[in-house]
């Protein structure tokens, strides 16, 4: 049980408290400066695409947004597992203060991409394989938010929300893969792929700013709906405890 | 400078997709941080309000 003895200290929500207050002026800094400094790349200093004209900008936000949507749902499968298998005493917390951020950014996701591909595609919406997926893994989303507050029984909703999360695991390798596994309208890979990227460094320059920003912004709103729900569940037991 | 100006919020005939994309996402990314931090703060005075009442509340641990 050493172990698991080690996994729960690490994981104590006081210790947690401290580290997340030592990070988020960091994080939350970084964030700021990456995003006004992928912003400046993504709309000025960064080439219009030869086909596509000044379309291609909604890359920058589309992309990383799609990113983190599917990181985050890696992050609830992972926090699903540790709440089951391990009752990891933070990952409840970790799984119902992502799922929403999750979802936010799967819905600019496929916002984003609809408003790219009406100049570029012509239609806003078709039911290929990278589409429809990146849909179920918005309703996934939903559904777990859902489930999380669906019983009077809190752990019920979050055990019920934890199972829907690994189960939901699925569709991550089908969103990555549906474009080369299916004829999609959406473009296959083009950034991790055999041989490197296939686009210009003028226009990875911002993306992988942009991507940063993304992310440095995840985890510090992350860590900060934590690190509320934690001081809520403090104060709750404080009142039950007068 | 107008010129300049111009074009760049034209985004070459392509400003009525490019700037809701990016208005979706600056919403939602400011929405979000904002709607994070008041729960926090909230957060926070609520238990500022319980330690002031209640000294044995106020240790950390």
């Amino acid at each position: 049980m050493a172990t698991s003895f080690n996994l729960h200290r690490f994981a104590n929500p006081g210790r947690f408290l401290r580290l997340s207050g030592a990070l988020l002026p960091w994080l939350t800094a970084g964030a700021a400066i990456l995003f006004a400094a992928g912003l400046y790349f993504a709309l000025v200093a960064s080439p219009p695409d030869y086909q596509q004209g000044d379309t291609v900008r909604i890359m920058y936000i589309h992309v990383p947004s799609a990113w983190m949507a599917m990181m985050g749902y890696g992050l609830l499968g992972a926090s699903g597992a540790s709440a089951l298998i391990w009752r990891h005493p933070l990952a409840d917390v970790a799984a119902e203060a992502t799922a929403p951020v999750g979802a936010a950014f799967t819905f600019v996701a496929l916002v984003t991409g609809s408003l790219w591909g009406k100049p570029t595609w012509g239609t806003y919406w078709v039911w290929d394989a990278r589409l429809t997926s990146f849909l179920v893994l918005f309703f996934l989303y939903v559904g777990h938010i859902a489930l999380t507050h669906a019983f009077d029984d809190r752990q019920r909703g979050r055990r019920s929300a934890a199972i829907i999360a690994i189960v939901g695991l699925i569709n991550l390798p089908i969103i990555k893969y549906s474009v080369d596994w299916w004829n999609t309208l959406h473009q296959s890979e083009s950034i991790l792929r055999m041989g490197g990227p296939s686009i210009d460094a003028t226009m990875l320059r911002p993306l992988f700013i942009m991507g940063l920003a993304f992310l440095l912004y995840f985890l510090a709103v992350v860590m900060t709906r934590m690190k509320a729900m934690l001081l809520e569940a403090r104060h709750r037991s404080a009142a039950f405890a007068r | 400078m107008s010129i300049v100006s111009t074009s760049f919020f034209e985004m070459g005939g392509d400003a009525a997709f490019v700037w809701p994309a990016y208005g979706v996402a600056v919403l939602m990314l400011v929405g979000f941080a904002l709607l994070s931090w008041r729960r926090l703060r909230a957060a926070e005075r609520a238990l500022e309000r319980v330690a002031e009442s209640d000294p044995a509340m106020s240790d950390d641990a």
